[in-house]
């Protein structure tokens, strides 16, 4: 017994002092112990990465689509080799659905209109990794038709409703209230 | 409760060996009786442990001329061949590729790197290090950017820990036991051990707004997977990832770095880790909102289901073995908890009717793969092997019952293992064995 605890403390103490390295440096203030190797970047030089939209709509770049458009750019951009024609699904999900969630109990679809909470979801999943084969190829322009598309096609907007910085957060998904925090005590 | 007498007799079944029903002995009477052997052996009165006649021994063909050549990688033995894992995607389709750890033909605690668990949604990117840059930035002092050399020289800790994707073991959903492997129903878990950068020592020097809650890591993957971390779990015990079991990490694990969220939800643990946001907000990603939100039987979900909780199974025997013939056998399992450090396991050969204390391997690792062990002395009648697990933090492994009861369960039995009828499953899995020794999956 004496063994085994003296090896654990061990353990605990070598990243007891990985720790102490960097916190004794923020009170001397200088470099000290901090190694101190990263370079210091502008967030505008980050621009092309930054490509993450949140639920408020912070980040949504400027442009606007509508679902006449993102219907032609469903076919053109190839979406319907794998979510099927009108967006029925094929050998990838549905993207456009009627069936409701009830009835297949916790194996449920998680289908873009009865499950996704978010509208910002959407734009921010297709922007980053849509189409499969070649992310990142659409324009900002492009991806605000393909969601006004999508959402349109679920009855979630108005056919003609354009989408933008500031309507596509706007847009309430059924679902939204449904989700339960499972570890609040760890945010 | 483990019925615990004192040893007495010399004989291997002497009843007061006996730990619960059906057979279990104490988890330390192979030892004593080990001891007790060798001493009988000693004064001329040797017991055969199988009874069977041995044959004279002669030279085999192996022994007799020189070896295979060494070469630069260590190669398995070729008798090895089919300690392999299973693969969900093997021409590589254009959707999700899992390759699962076959659990039954391993032991001890360190996942082999080539046979840990892994998931890609688009195939592994093929990354240059040179070229492989990580920037934080968003709610900072200091927006900086990391070269993988750079980041090569600060100080890094090691550690063991186990990944475990959300949906591991989801054919446990089925109402119906699901016939499958080990491999099948629990291989999207391992266990290795990590060396890294501490993610607080960066945290340090970019300099962190205190309104800030979240993380927002993301790949440099094709489809730039990203998830919302609490900042909390940043300043505890976040890693990025240099090393798996002391070399640079497989490609497949995220090469050249991943970020190590111990004991939490495998997807969240991002690989190829090229940005880190820091926010006030979670994003709401793809993952987070909807594929990893798992289904409640009332239709609500959870959200943020970042702990994978106290679990444990019998990996010996397990599934696909048979016991050859009634006698000794050798109960071993895994058991792990992402709160916390593995203090107790029980096992049980009769349902769940009676319990004994598993032997673990010490020290057991905070949020880590602990090996247990009991001895067992299979009588050739019908026996149901079970294990269930305890944490420092006093959680305890549901029984099935009470997890249905909460998560629910299918309404038809699942058909194929490698789907995901659900997520987050930590009850208990139990294995039947009929008279013939043939082992089954079942629900006790
Ligand atoms: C080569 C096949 C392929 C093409 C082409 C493709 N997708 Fe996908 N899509 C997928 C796969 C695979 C997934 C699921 C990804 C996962 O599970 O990680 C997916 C998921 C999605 C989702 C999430 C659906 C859900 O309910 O989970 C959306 C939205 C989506 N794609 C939109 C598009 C759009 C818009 C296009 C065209 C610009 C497109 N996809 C083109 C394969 C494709």
């Amino acid at each position: 017994m004496f063994t085994l605890k003296t090896l654990s403390l061990a353990a605990f103490v070598s990243i007891g002092v990985a720790g102490a390295l960097a916190a004794g440096n923020d009170t001397k203030n200088g470099l000290g112990a901090r190694p101190g190797l990263g370079a210091p970047i502008p967030e505008s030089d980050i621009k092309a990465w930054d490509i993450t939209i949140l639920p408020d709509g912070t980040n949504l770049p400027p442009g606007s689509g509508t679902a006449a458009v993102g219907a032609k750019l469903y076919v053109e951009k190839g979406c319907d080799q794998c979510h099927g024609d009108n967006a029925k699904g094929g050998r990838n999900p549905a993207l456009i659905t009627e069936e409701k969630m009830q009835g297949q109990g916790i194996e449920t679809n998680k289908t873009i209109k009865d499950f996704w909470a978010y509208s910002t979801t959407l734009y921010d999943y297709i922007r980053r990794a849509m189409p499969w084969p070649a992310p990142r190829t659409l324009s900002d322009e492009e991806v605000y038709s393909l969601v006004a598309y999508i959402l349109a096609g679920n009855k979630l907007i108005d056919e003609n409703a354009v989408m933008d910085a500031k309507t596509l957060p706007q847009v309430k998904m059924p679902n939204h209230d449904n989700f339960i925090v499972r570890f609040p005590e760890r945010i | 409760m483990a019925i615990l007498k004192r040893r007495g007799g010399l004989g291997p079944t002497a009843p007061d060996q006996q730990a619960a029903g059906n057979g279990l002995l104490h988890r330390r009477a192979l030892l004593g009786r080990g001891l007790m052997l060798a001493g009988a052996a000693g004064v001329g009165t040797g017991t055969s442990l199988s009874g069977a006649a041995a044959e004279p021994l002669e030279d085999a063909e192996w022994s007799r001329h020189q070896g295979t050549t060494v070469g630069p990688i260590g190669v398995r033995s070729k008798f090895e061949k089919d300690t392999v894992r299973v693969l969900s995607n093997p021409k590589g389709e254009p959707r999700t590729q899992h390759a699962r750890t076959p659990h039954q033909l391993l032991s001890g605690q360190i996942t082999p790197s080539h046979l840990h668990f892994t998931i890609l949604h688009n195939g592994i990117p093929d990354i240059d290090p040179n070229q492989h840059k990580l920037v934080i930035h968003g709610m900072v002092k200091q927006p900086m950017v990391f070269t993988m050399d750079k980041l090569m020289r600060y100080p890094m800790v090691t550690r063991q820990t186990f990944v475990e994707c959300g949906g591991n073991s989801a054919p446990m959903f089925s109402n119906e036991p699901v016939q499958a492997s080990l491999q099948l129903l629990h291989g999207l878990a391992s266990n290795s051990e990590w060396t890294g950068v501490l993610l607080s020592t960066l945290l340090d020097e970019v300099g962190v707004d205190p309104k800030a809650v979240w993380m927002l890591p993301e790949g440099a993957d094709t489809p730039a997977l990203t998830r919302s971390v609490p900042l909390k779990k940043a300043w505890d015990d976040a890693i990025l990832v240099l090393y798996q079991n002391g070399e640079r990490l497989m490609a497949e694990q995220g090469y050249p770095v991943r970020l190590l969220l111990p004991g939490w939800e495998g997807n969240m643990n991002v690989k190829y880790v090229r940005r880190i946001k820091i926010t006030d907000q979670p994003a709401m990603t793809y993952y987070e909102a909807r594929n990893y939100s798992p289904v409640l039987p009332d239709y609500k979900a959870y959200k943020f289901y970042f702990v994978n909780e106290v679990k444990s199974f019998i990996t010996s025997p397990s599934f696909g073995m048979s016991l050859k013939e009634p006698g000794y056998y050798e109960i071993s399992g895994i058991a792990y908890s992402g709160s916390g450090t593995i203090k107790r396991v029980m096992v049980s050969a009769d349902g769940g009717n009676s319990w004994a204390e598993a032997a673990v391997q010490g020290p057991a690792q905070d949020k880590a793969f602990t090996r247990f062990h009991i001895p067992w002395r299979w009588d050739g009648s019908p026996a149901v092997l079970t294990s269930r697990a305890v944490d420092d933090g006093g959680n305890i492994q549901p029984l099935r019952a009470d997890f249905v009861k909460v998560r629910g369960e299918t309404l038809k039995p699942v058909t194929n293992p490698m789907g995901f009828a659900n997520q987050h499953y930590n009850s208990l899995t139990c294995w039947g064995i009929n008279a013939k020794g043939e082992i089954a999956h079942v629900y006790a």
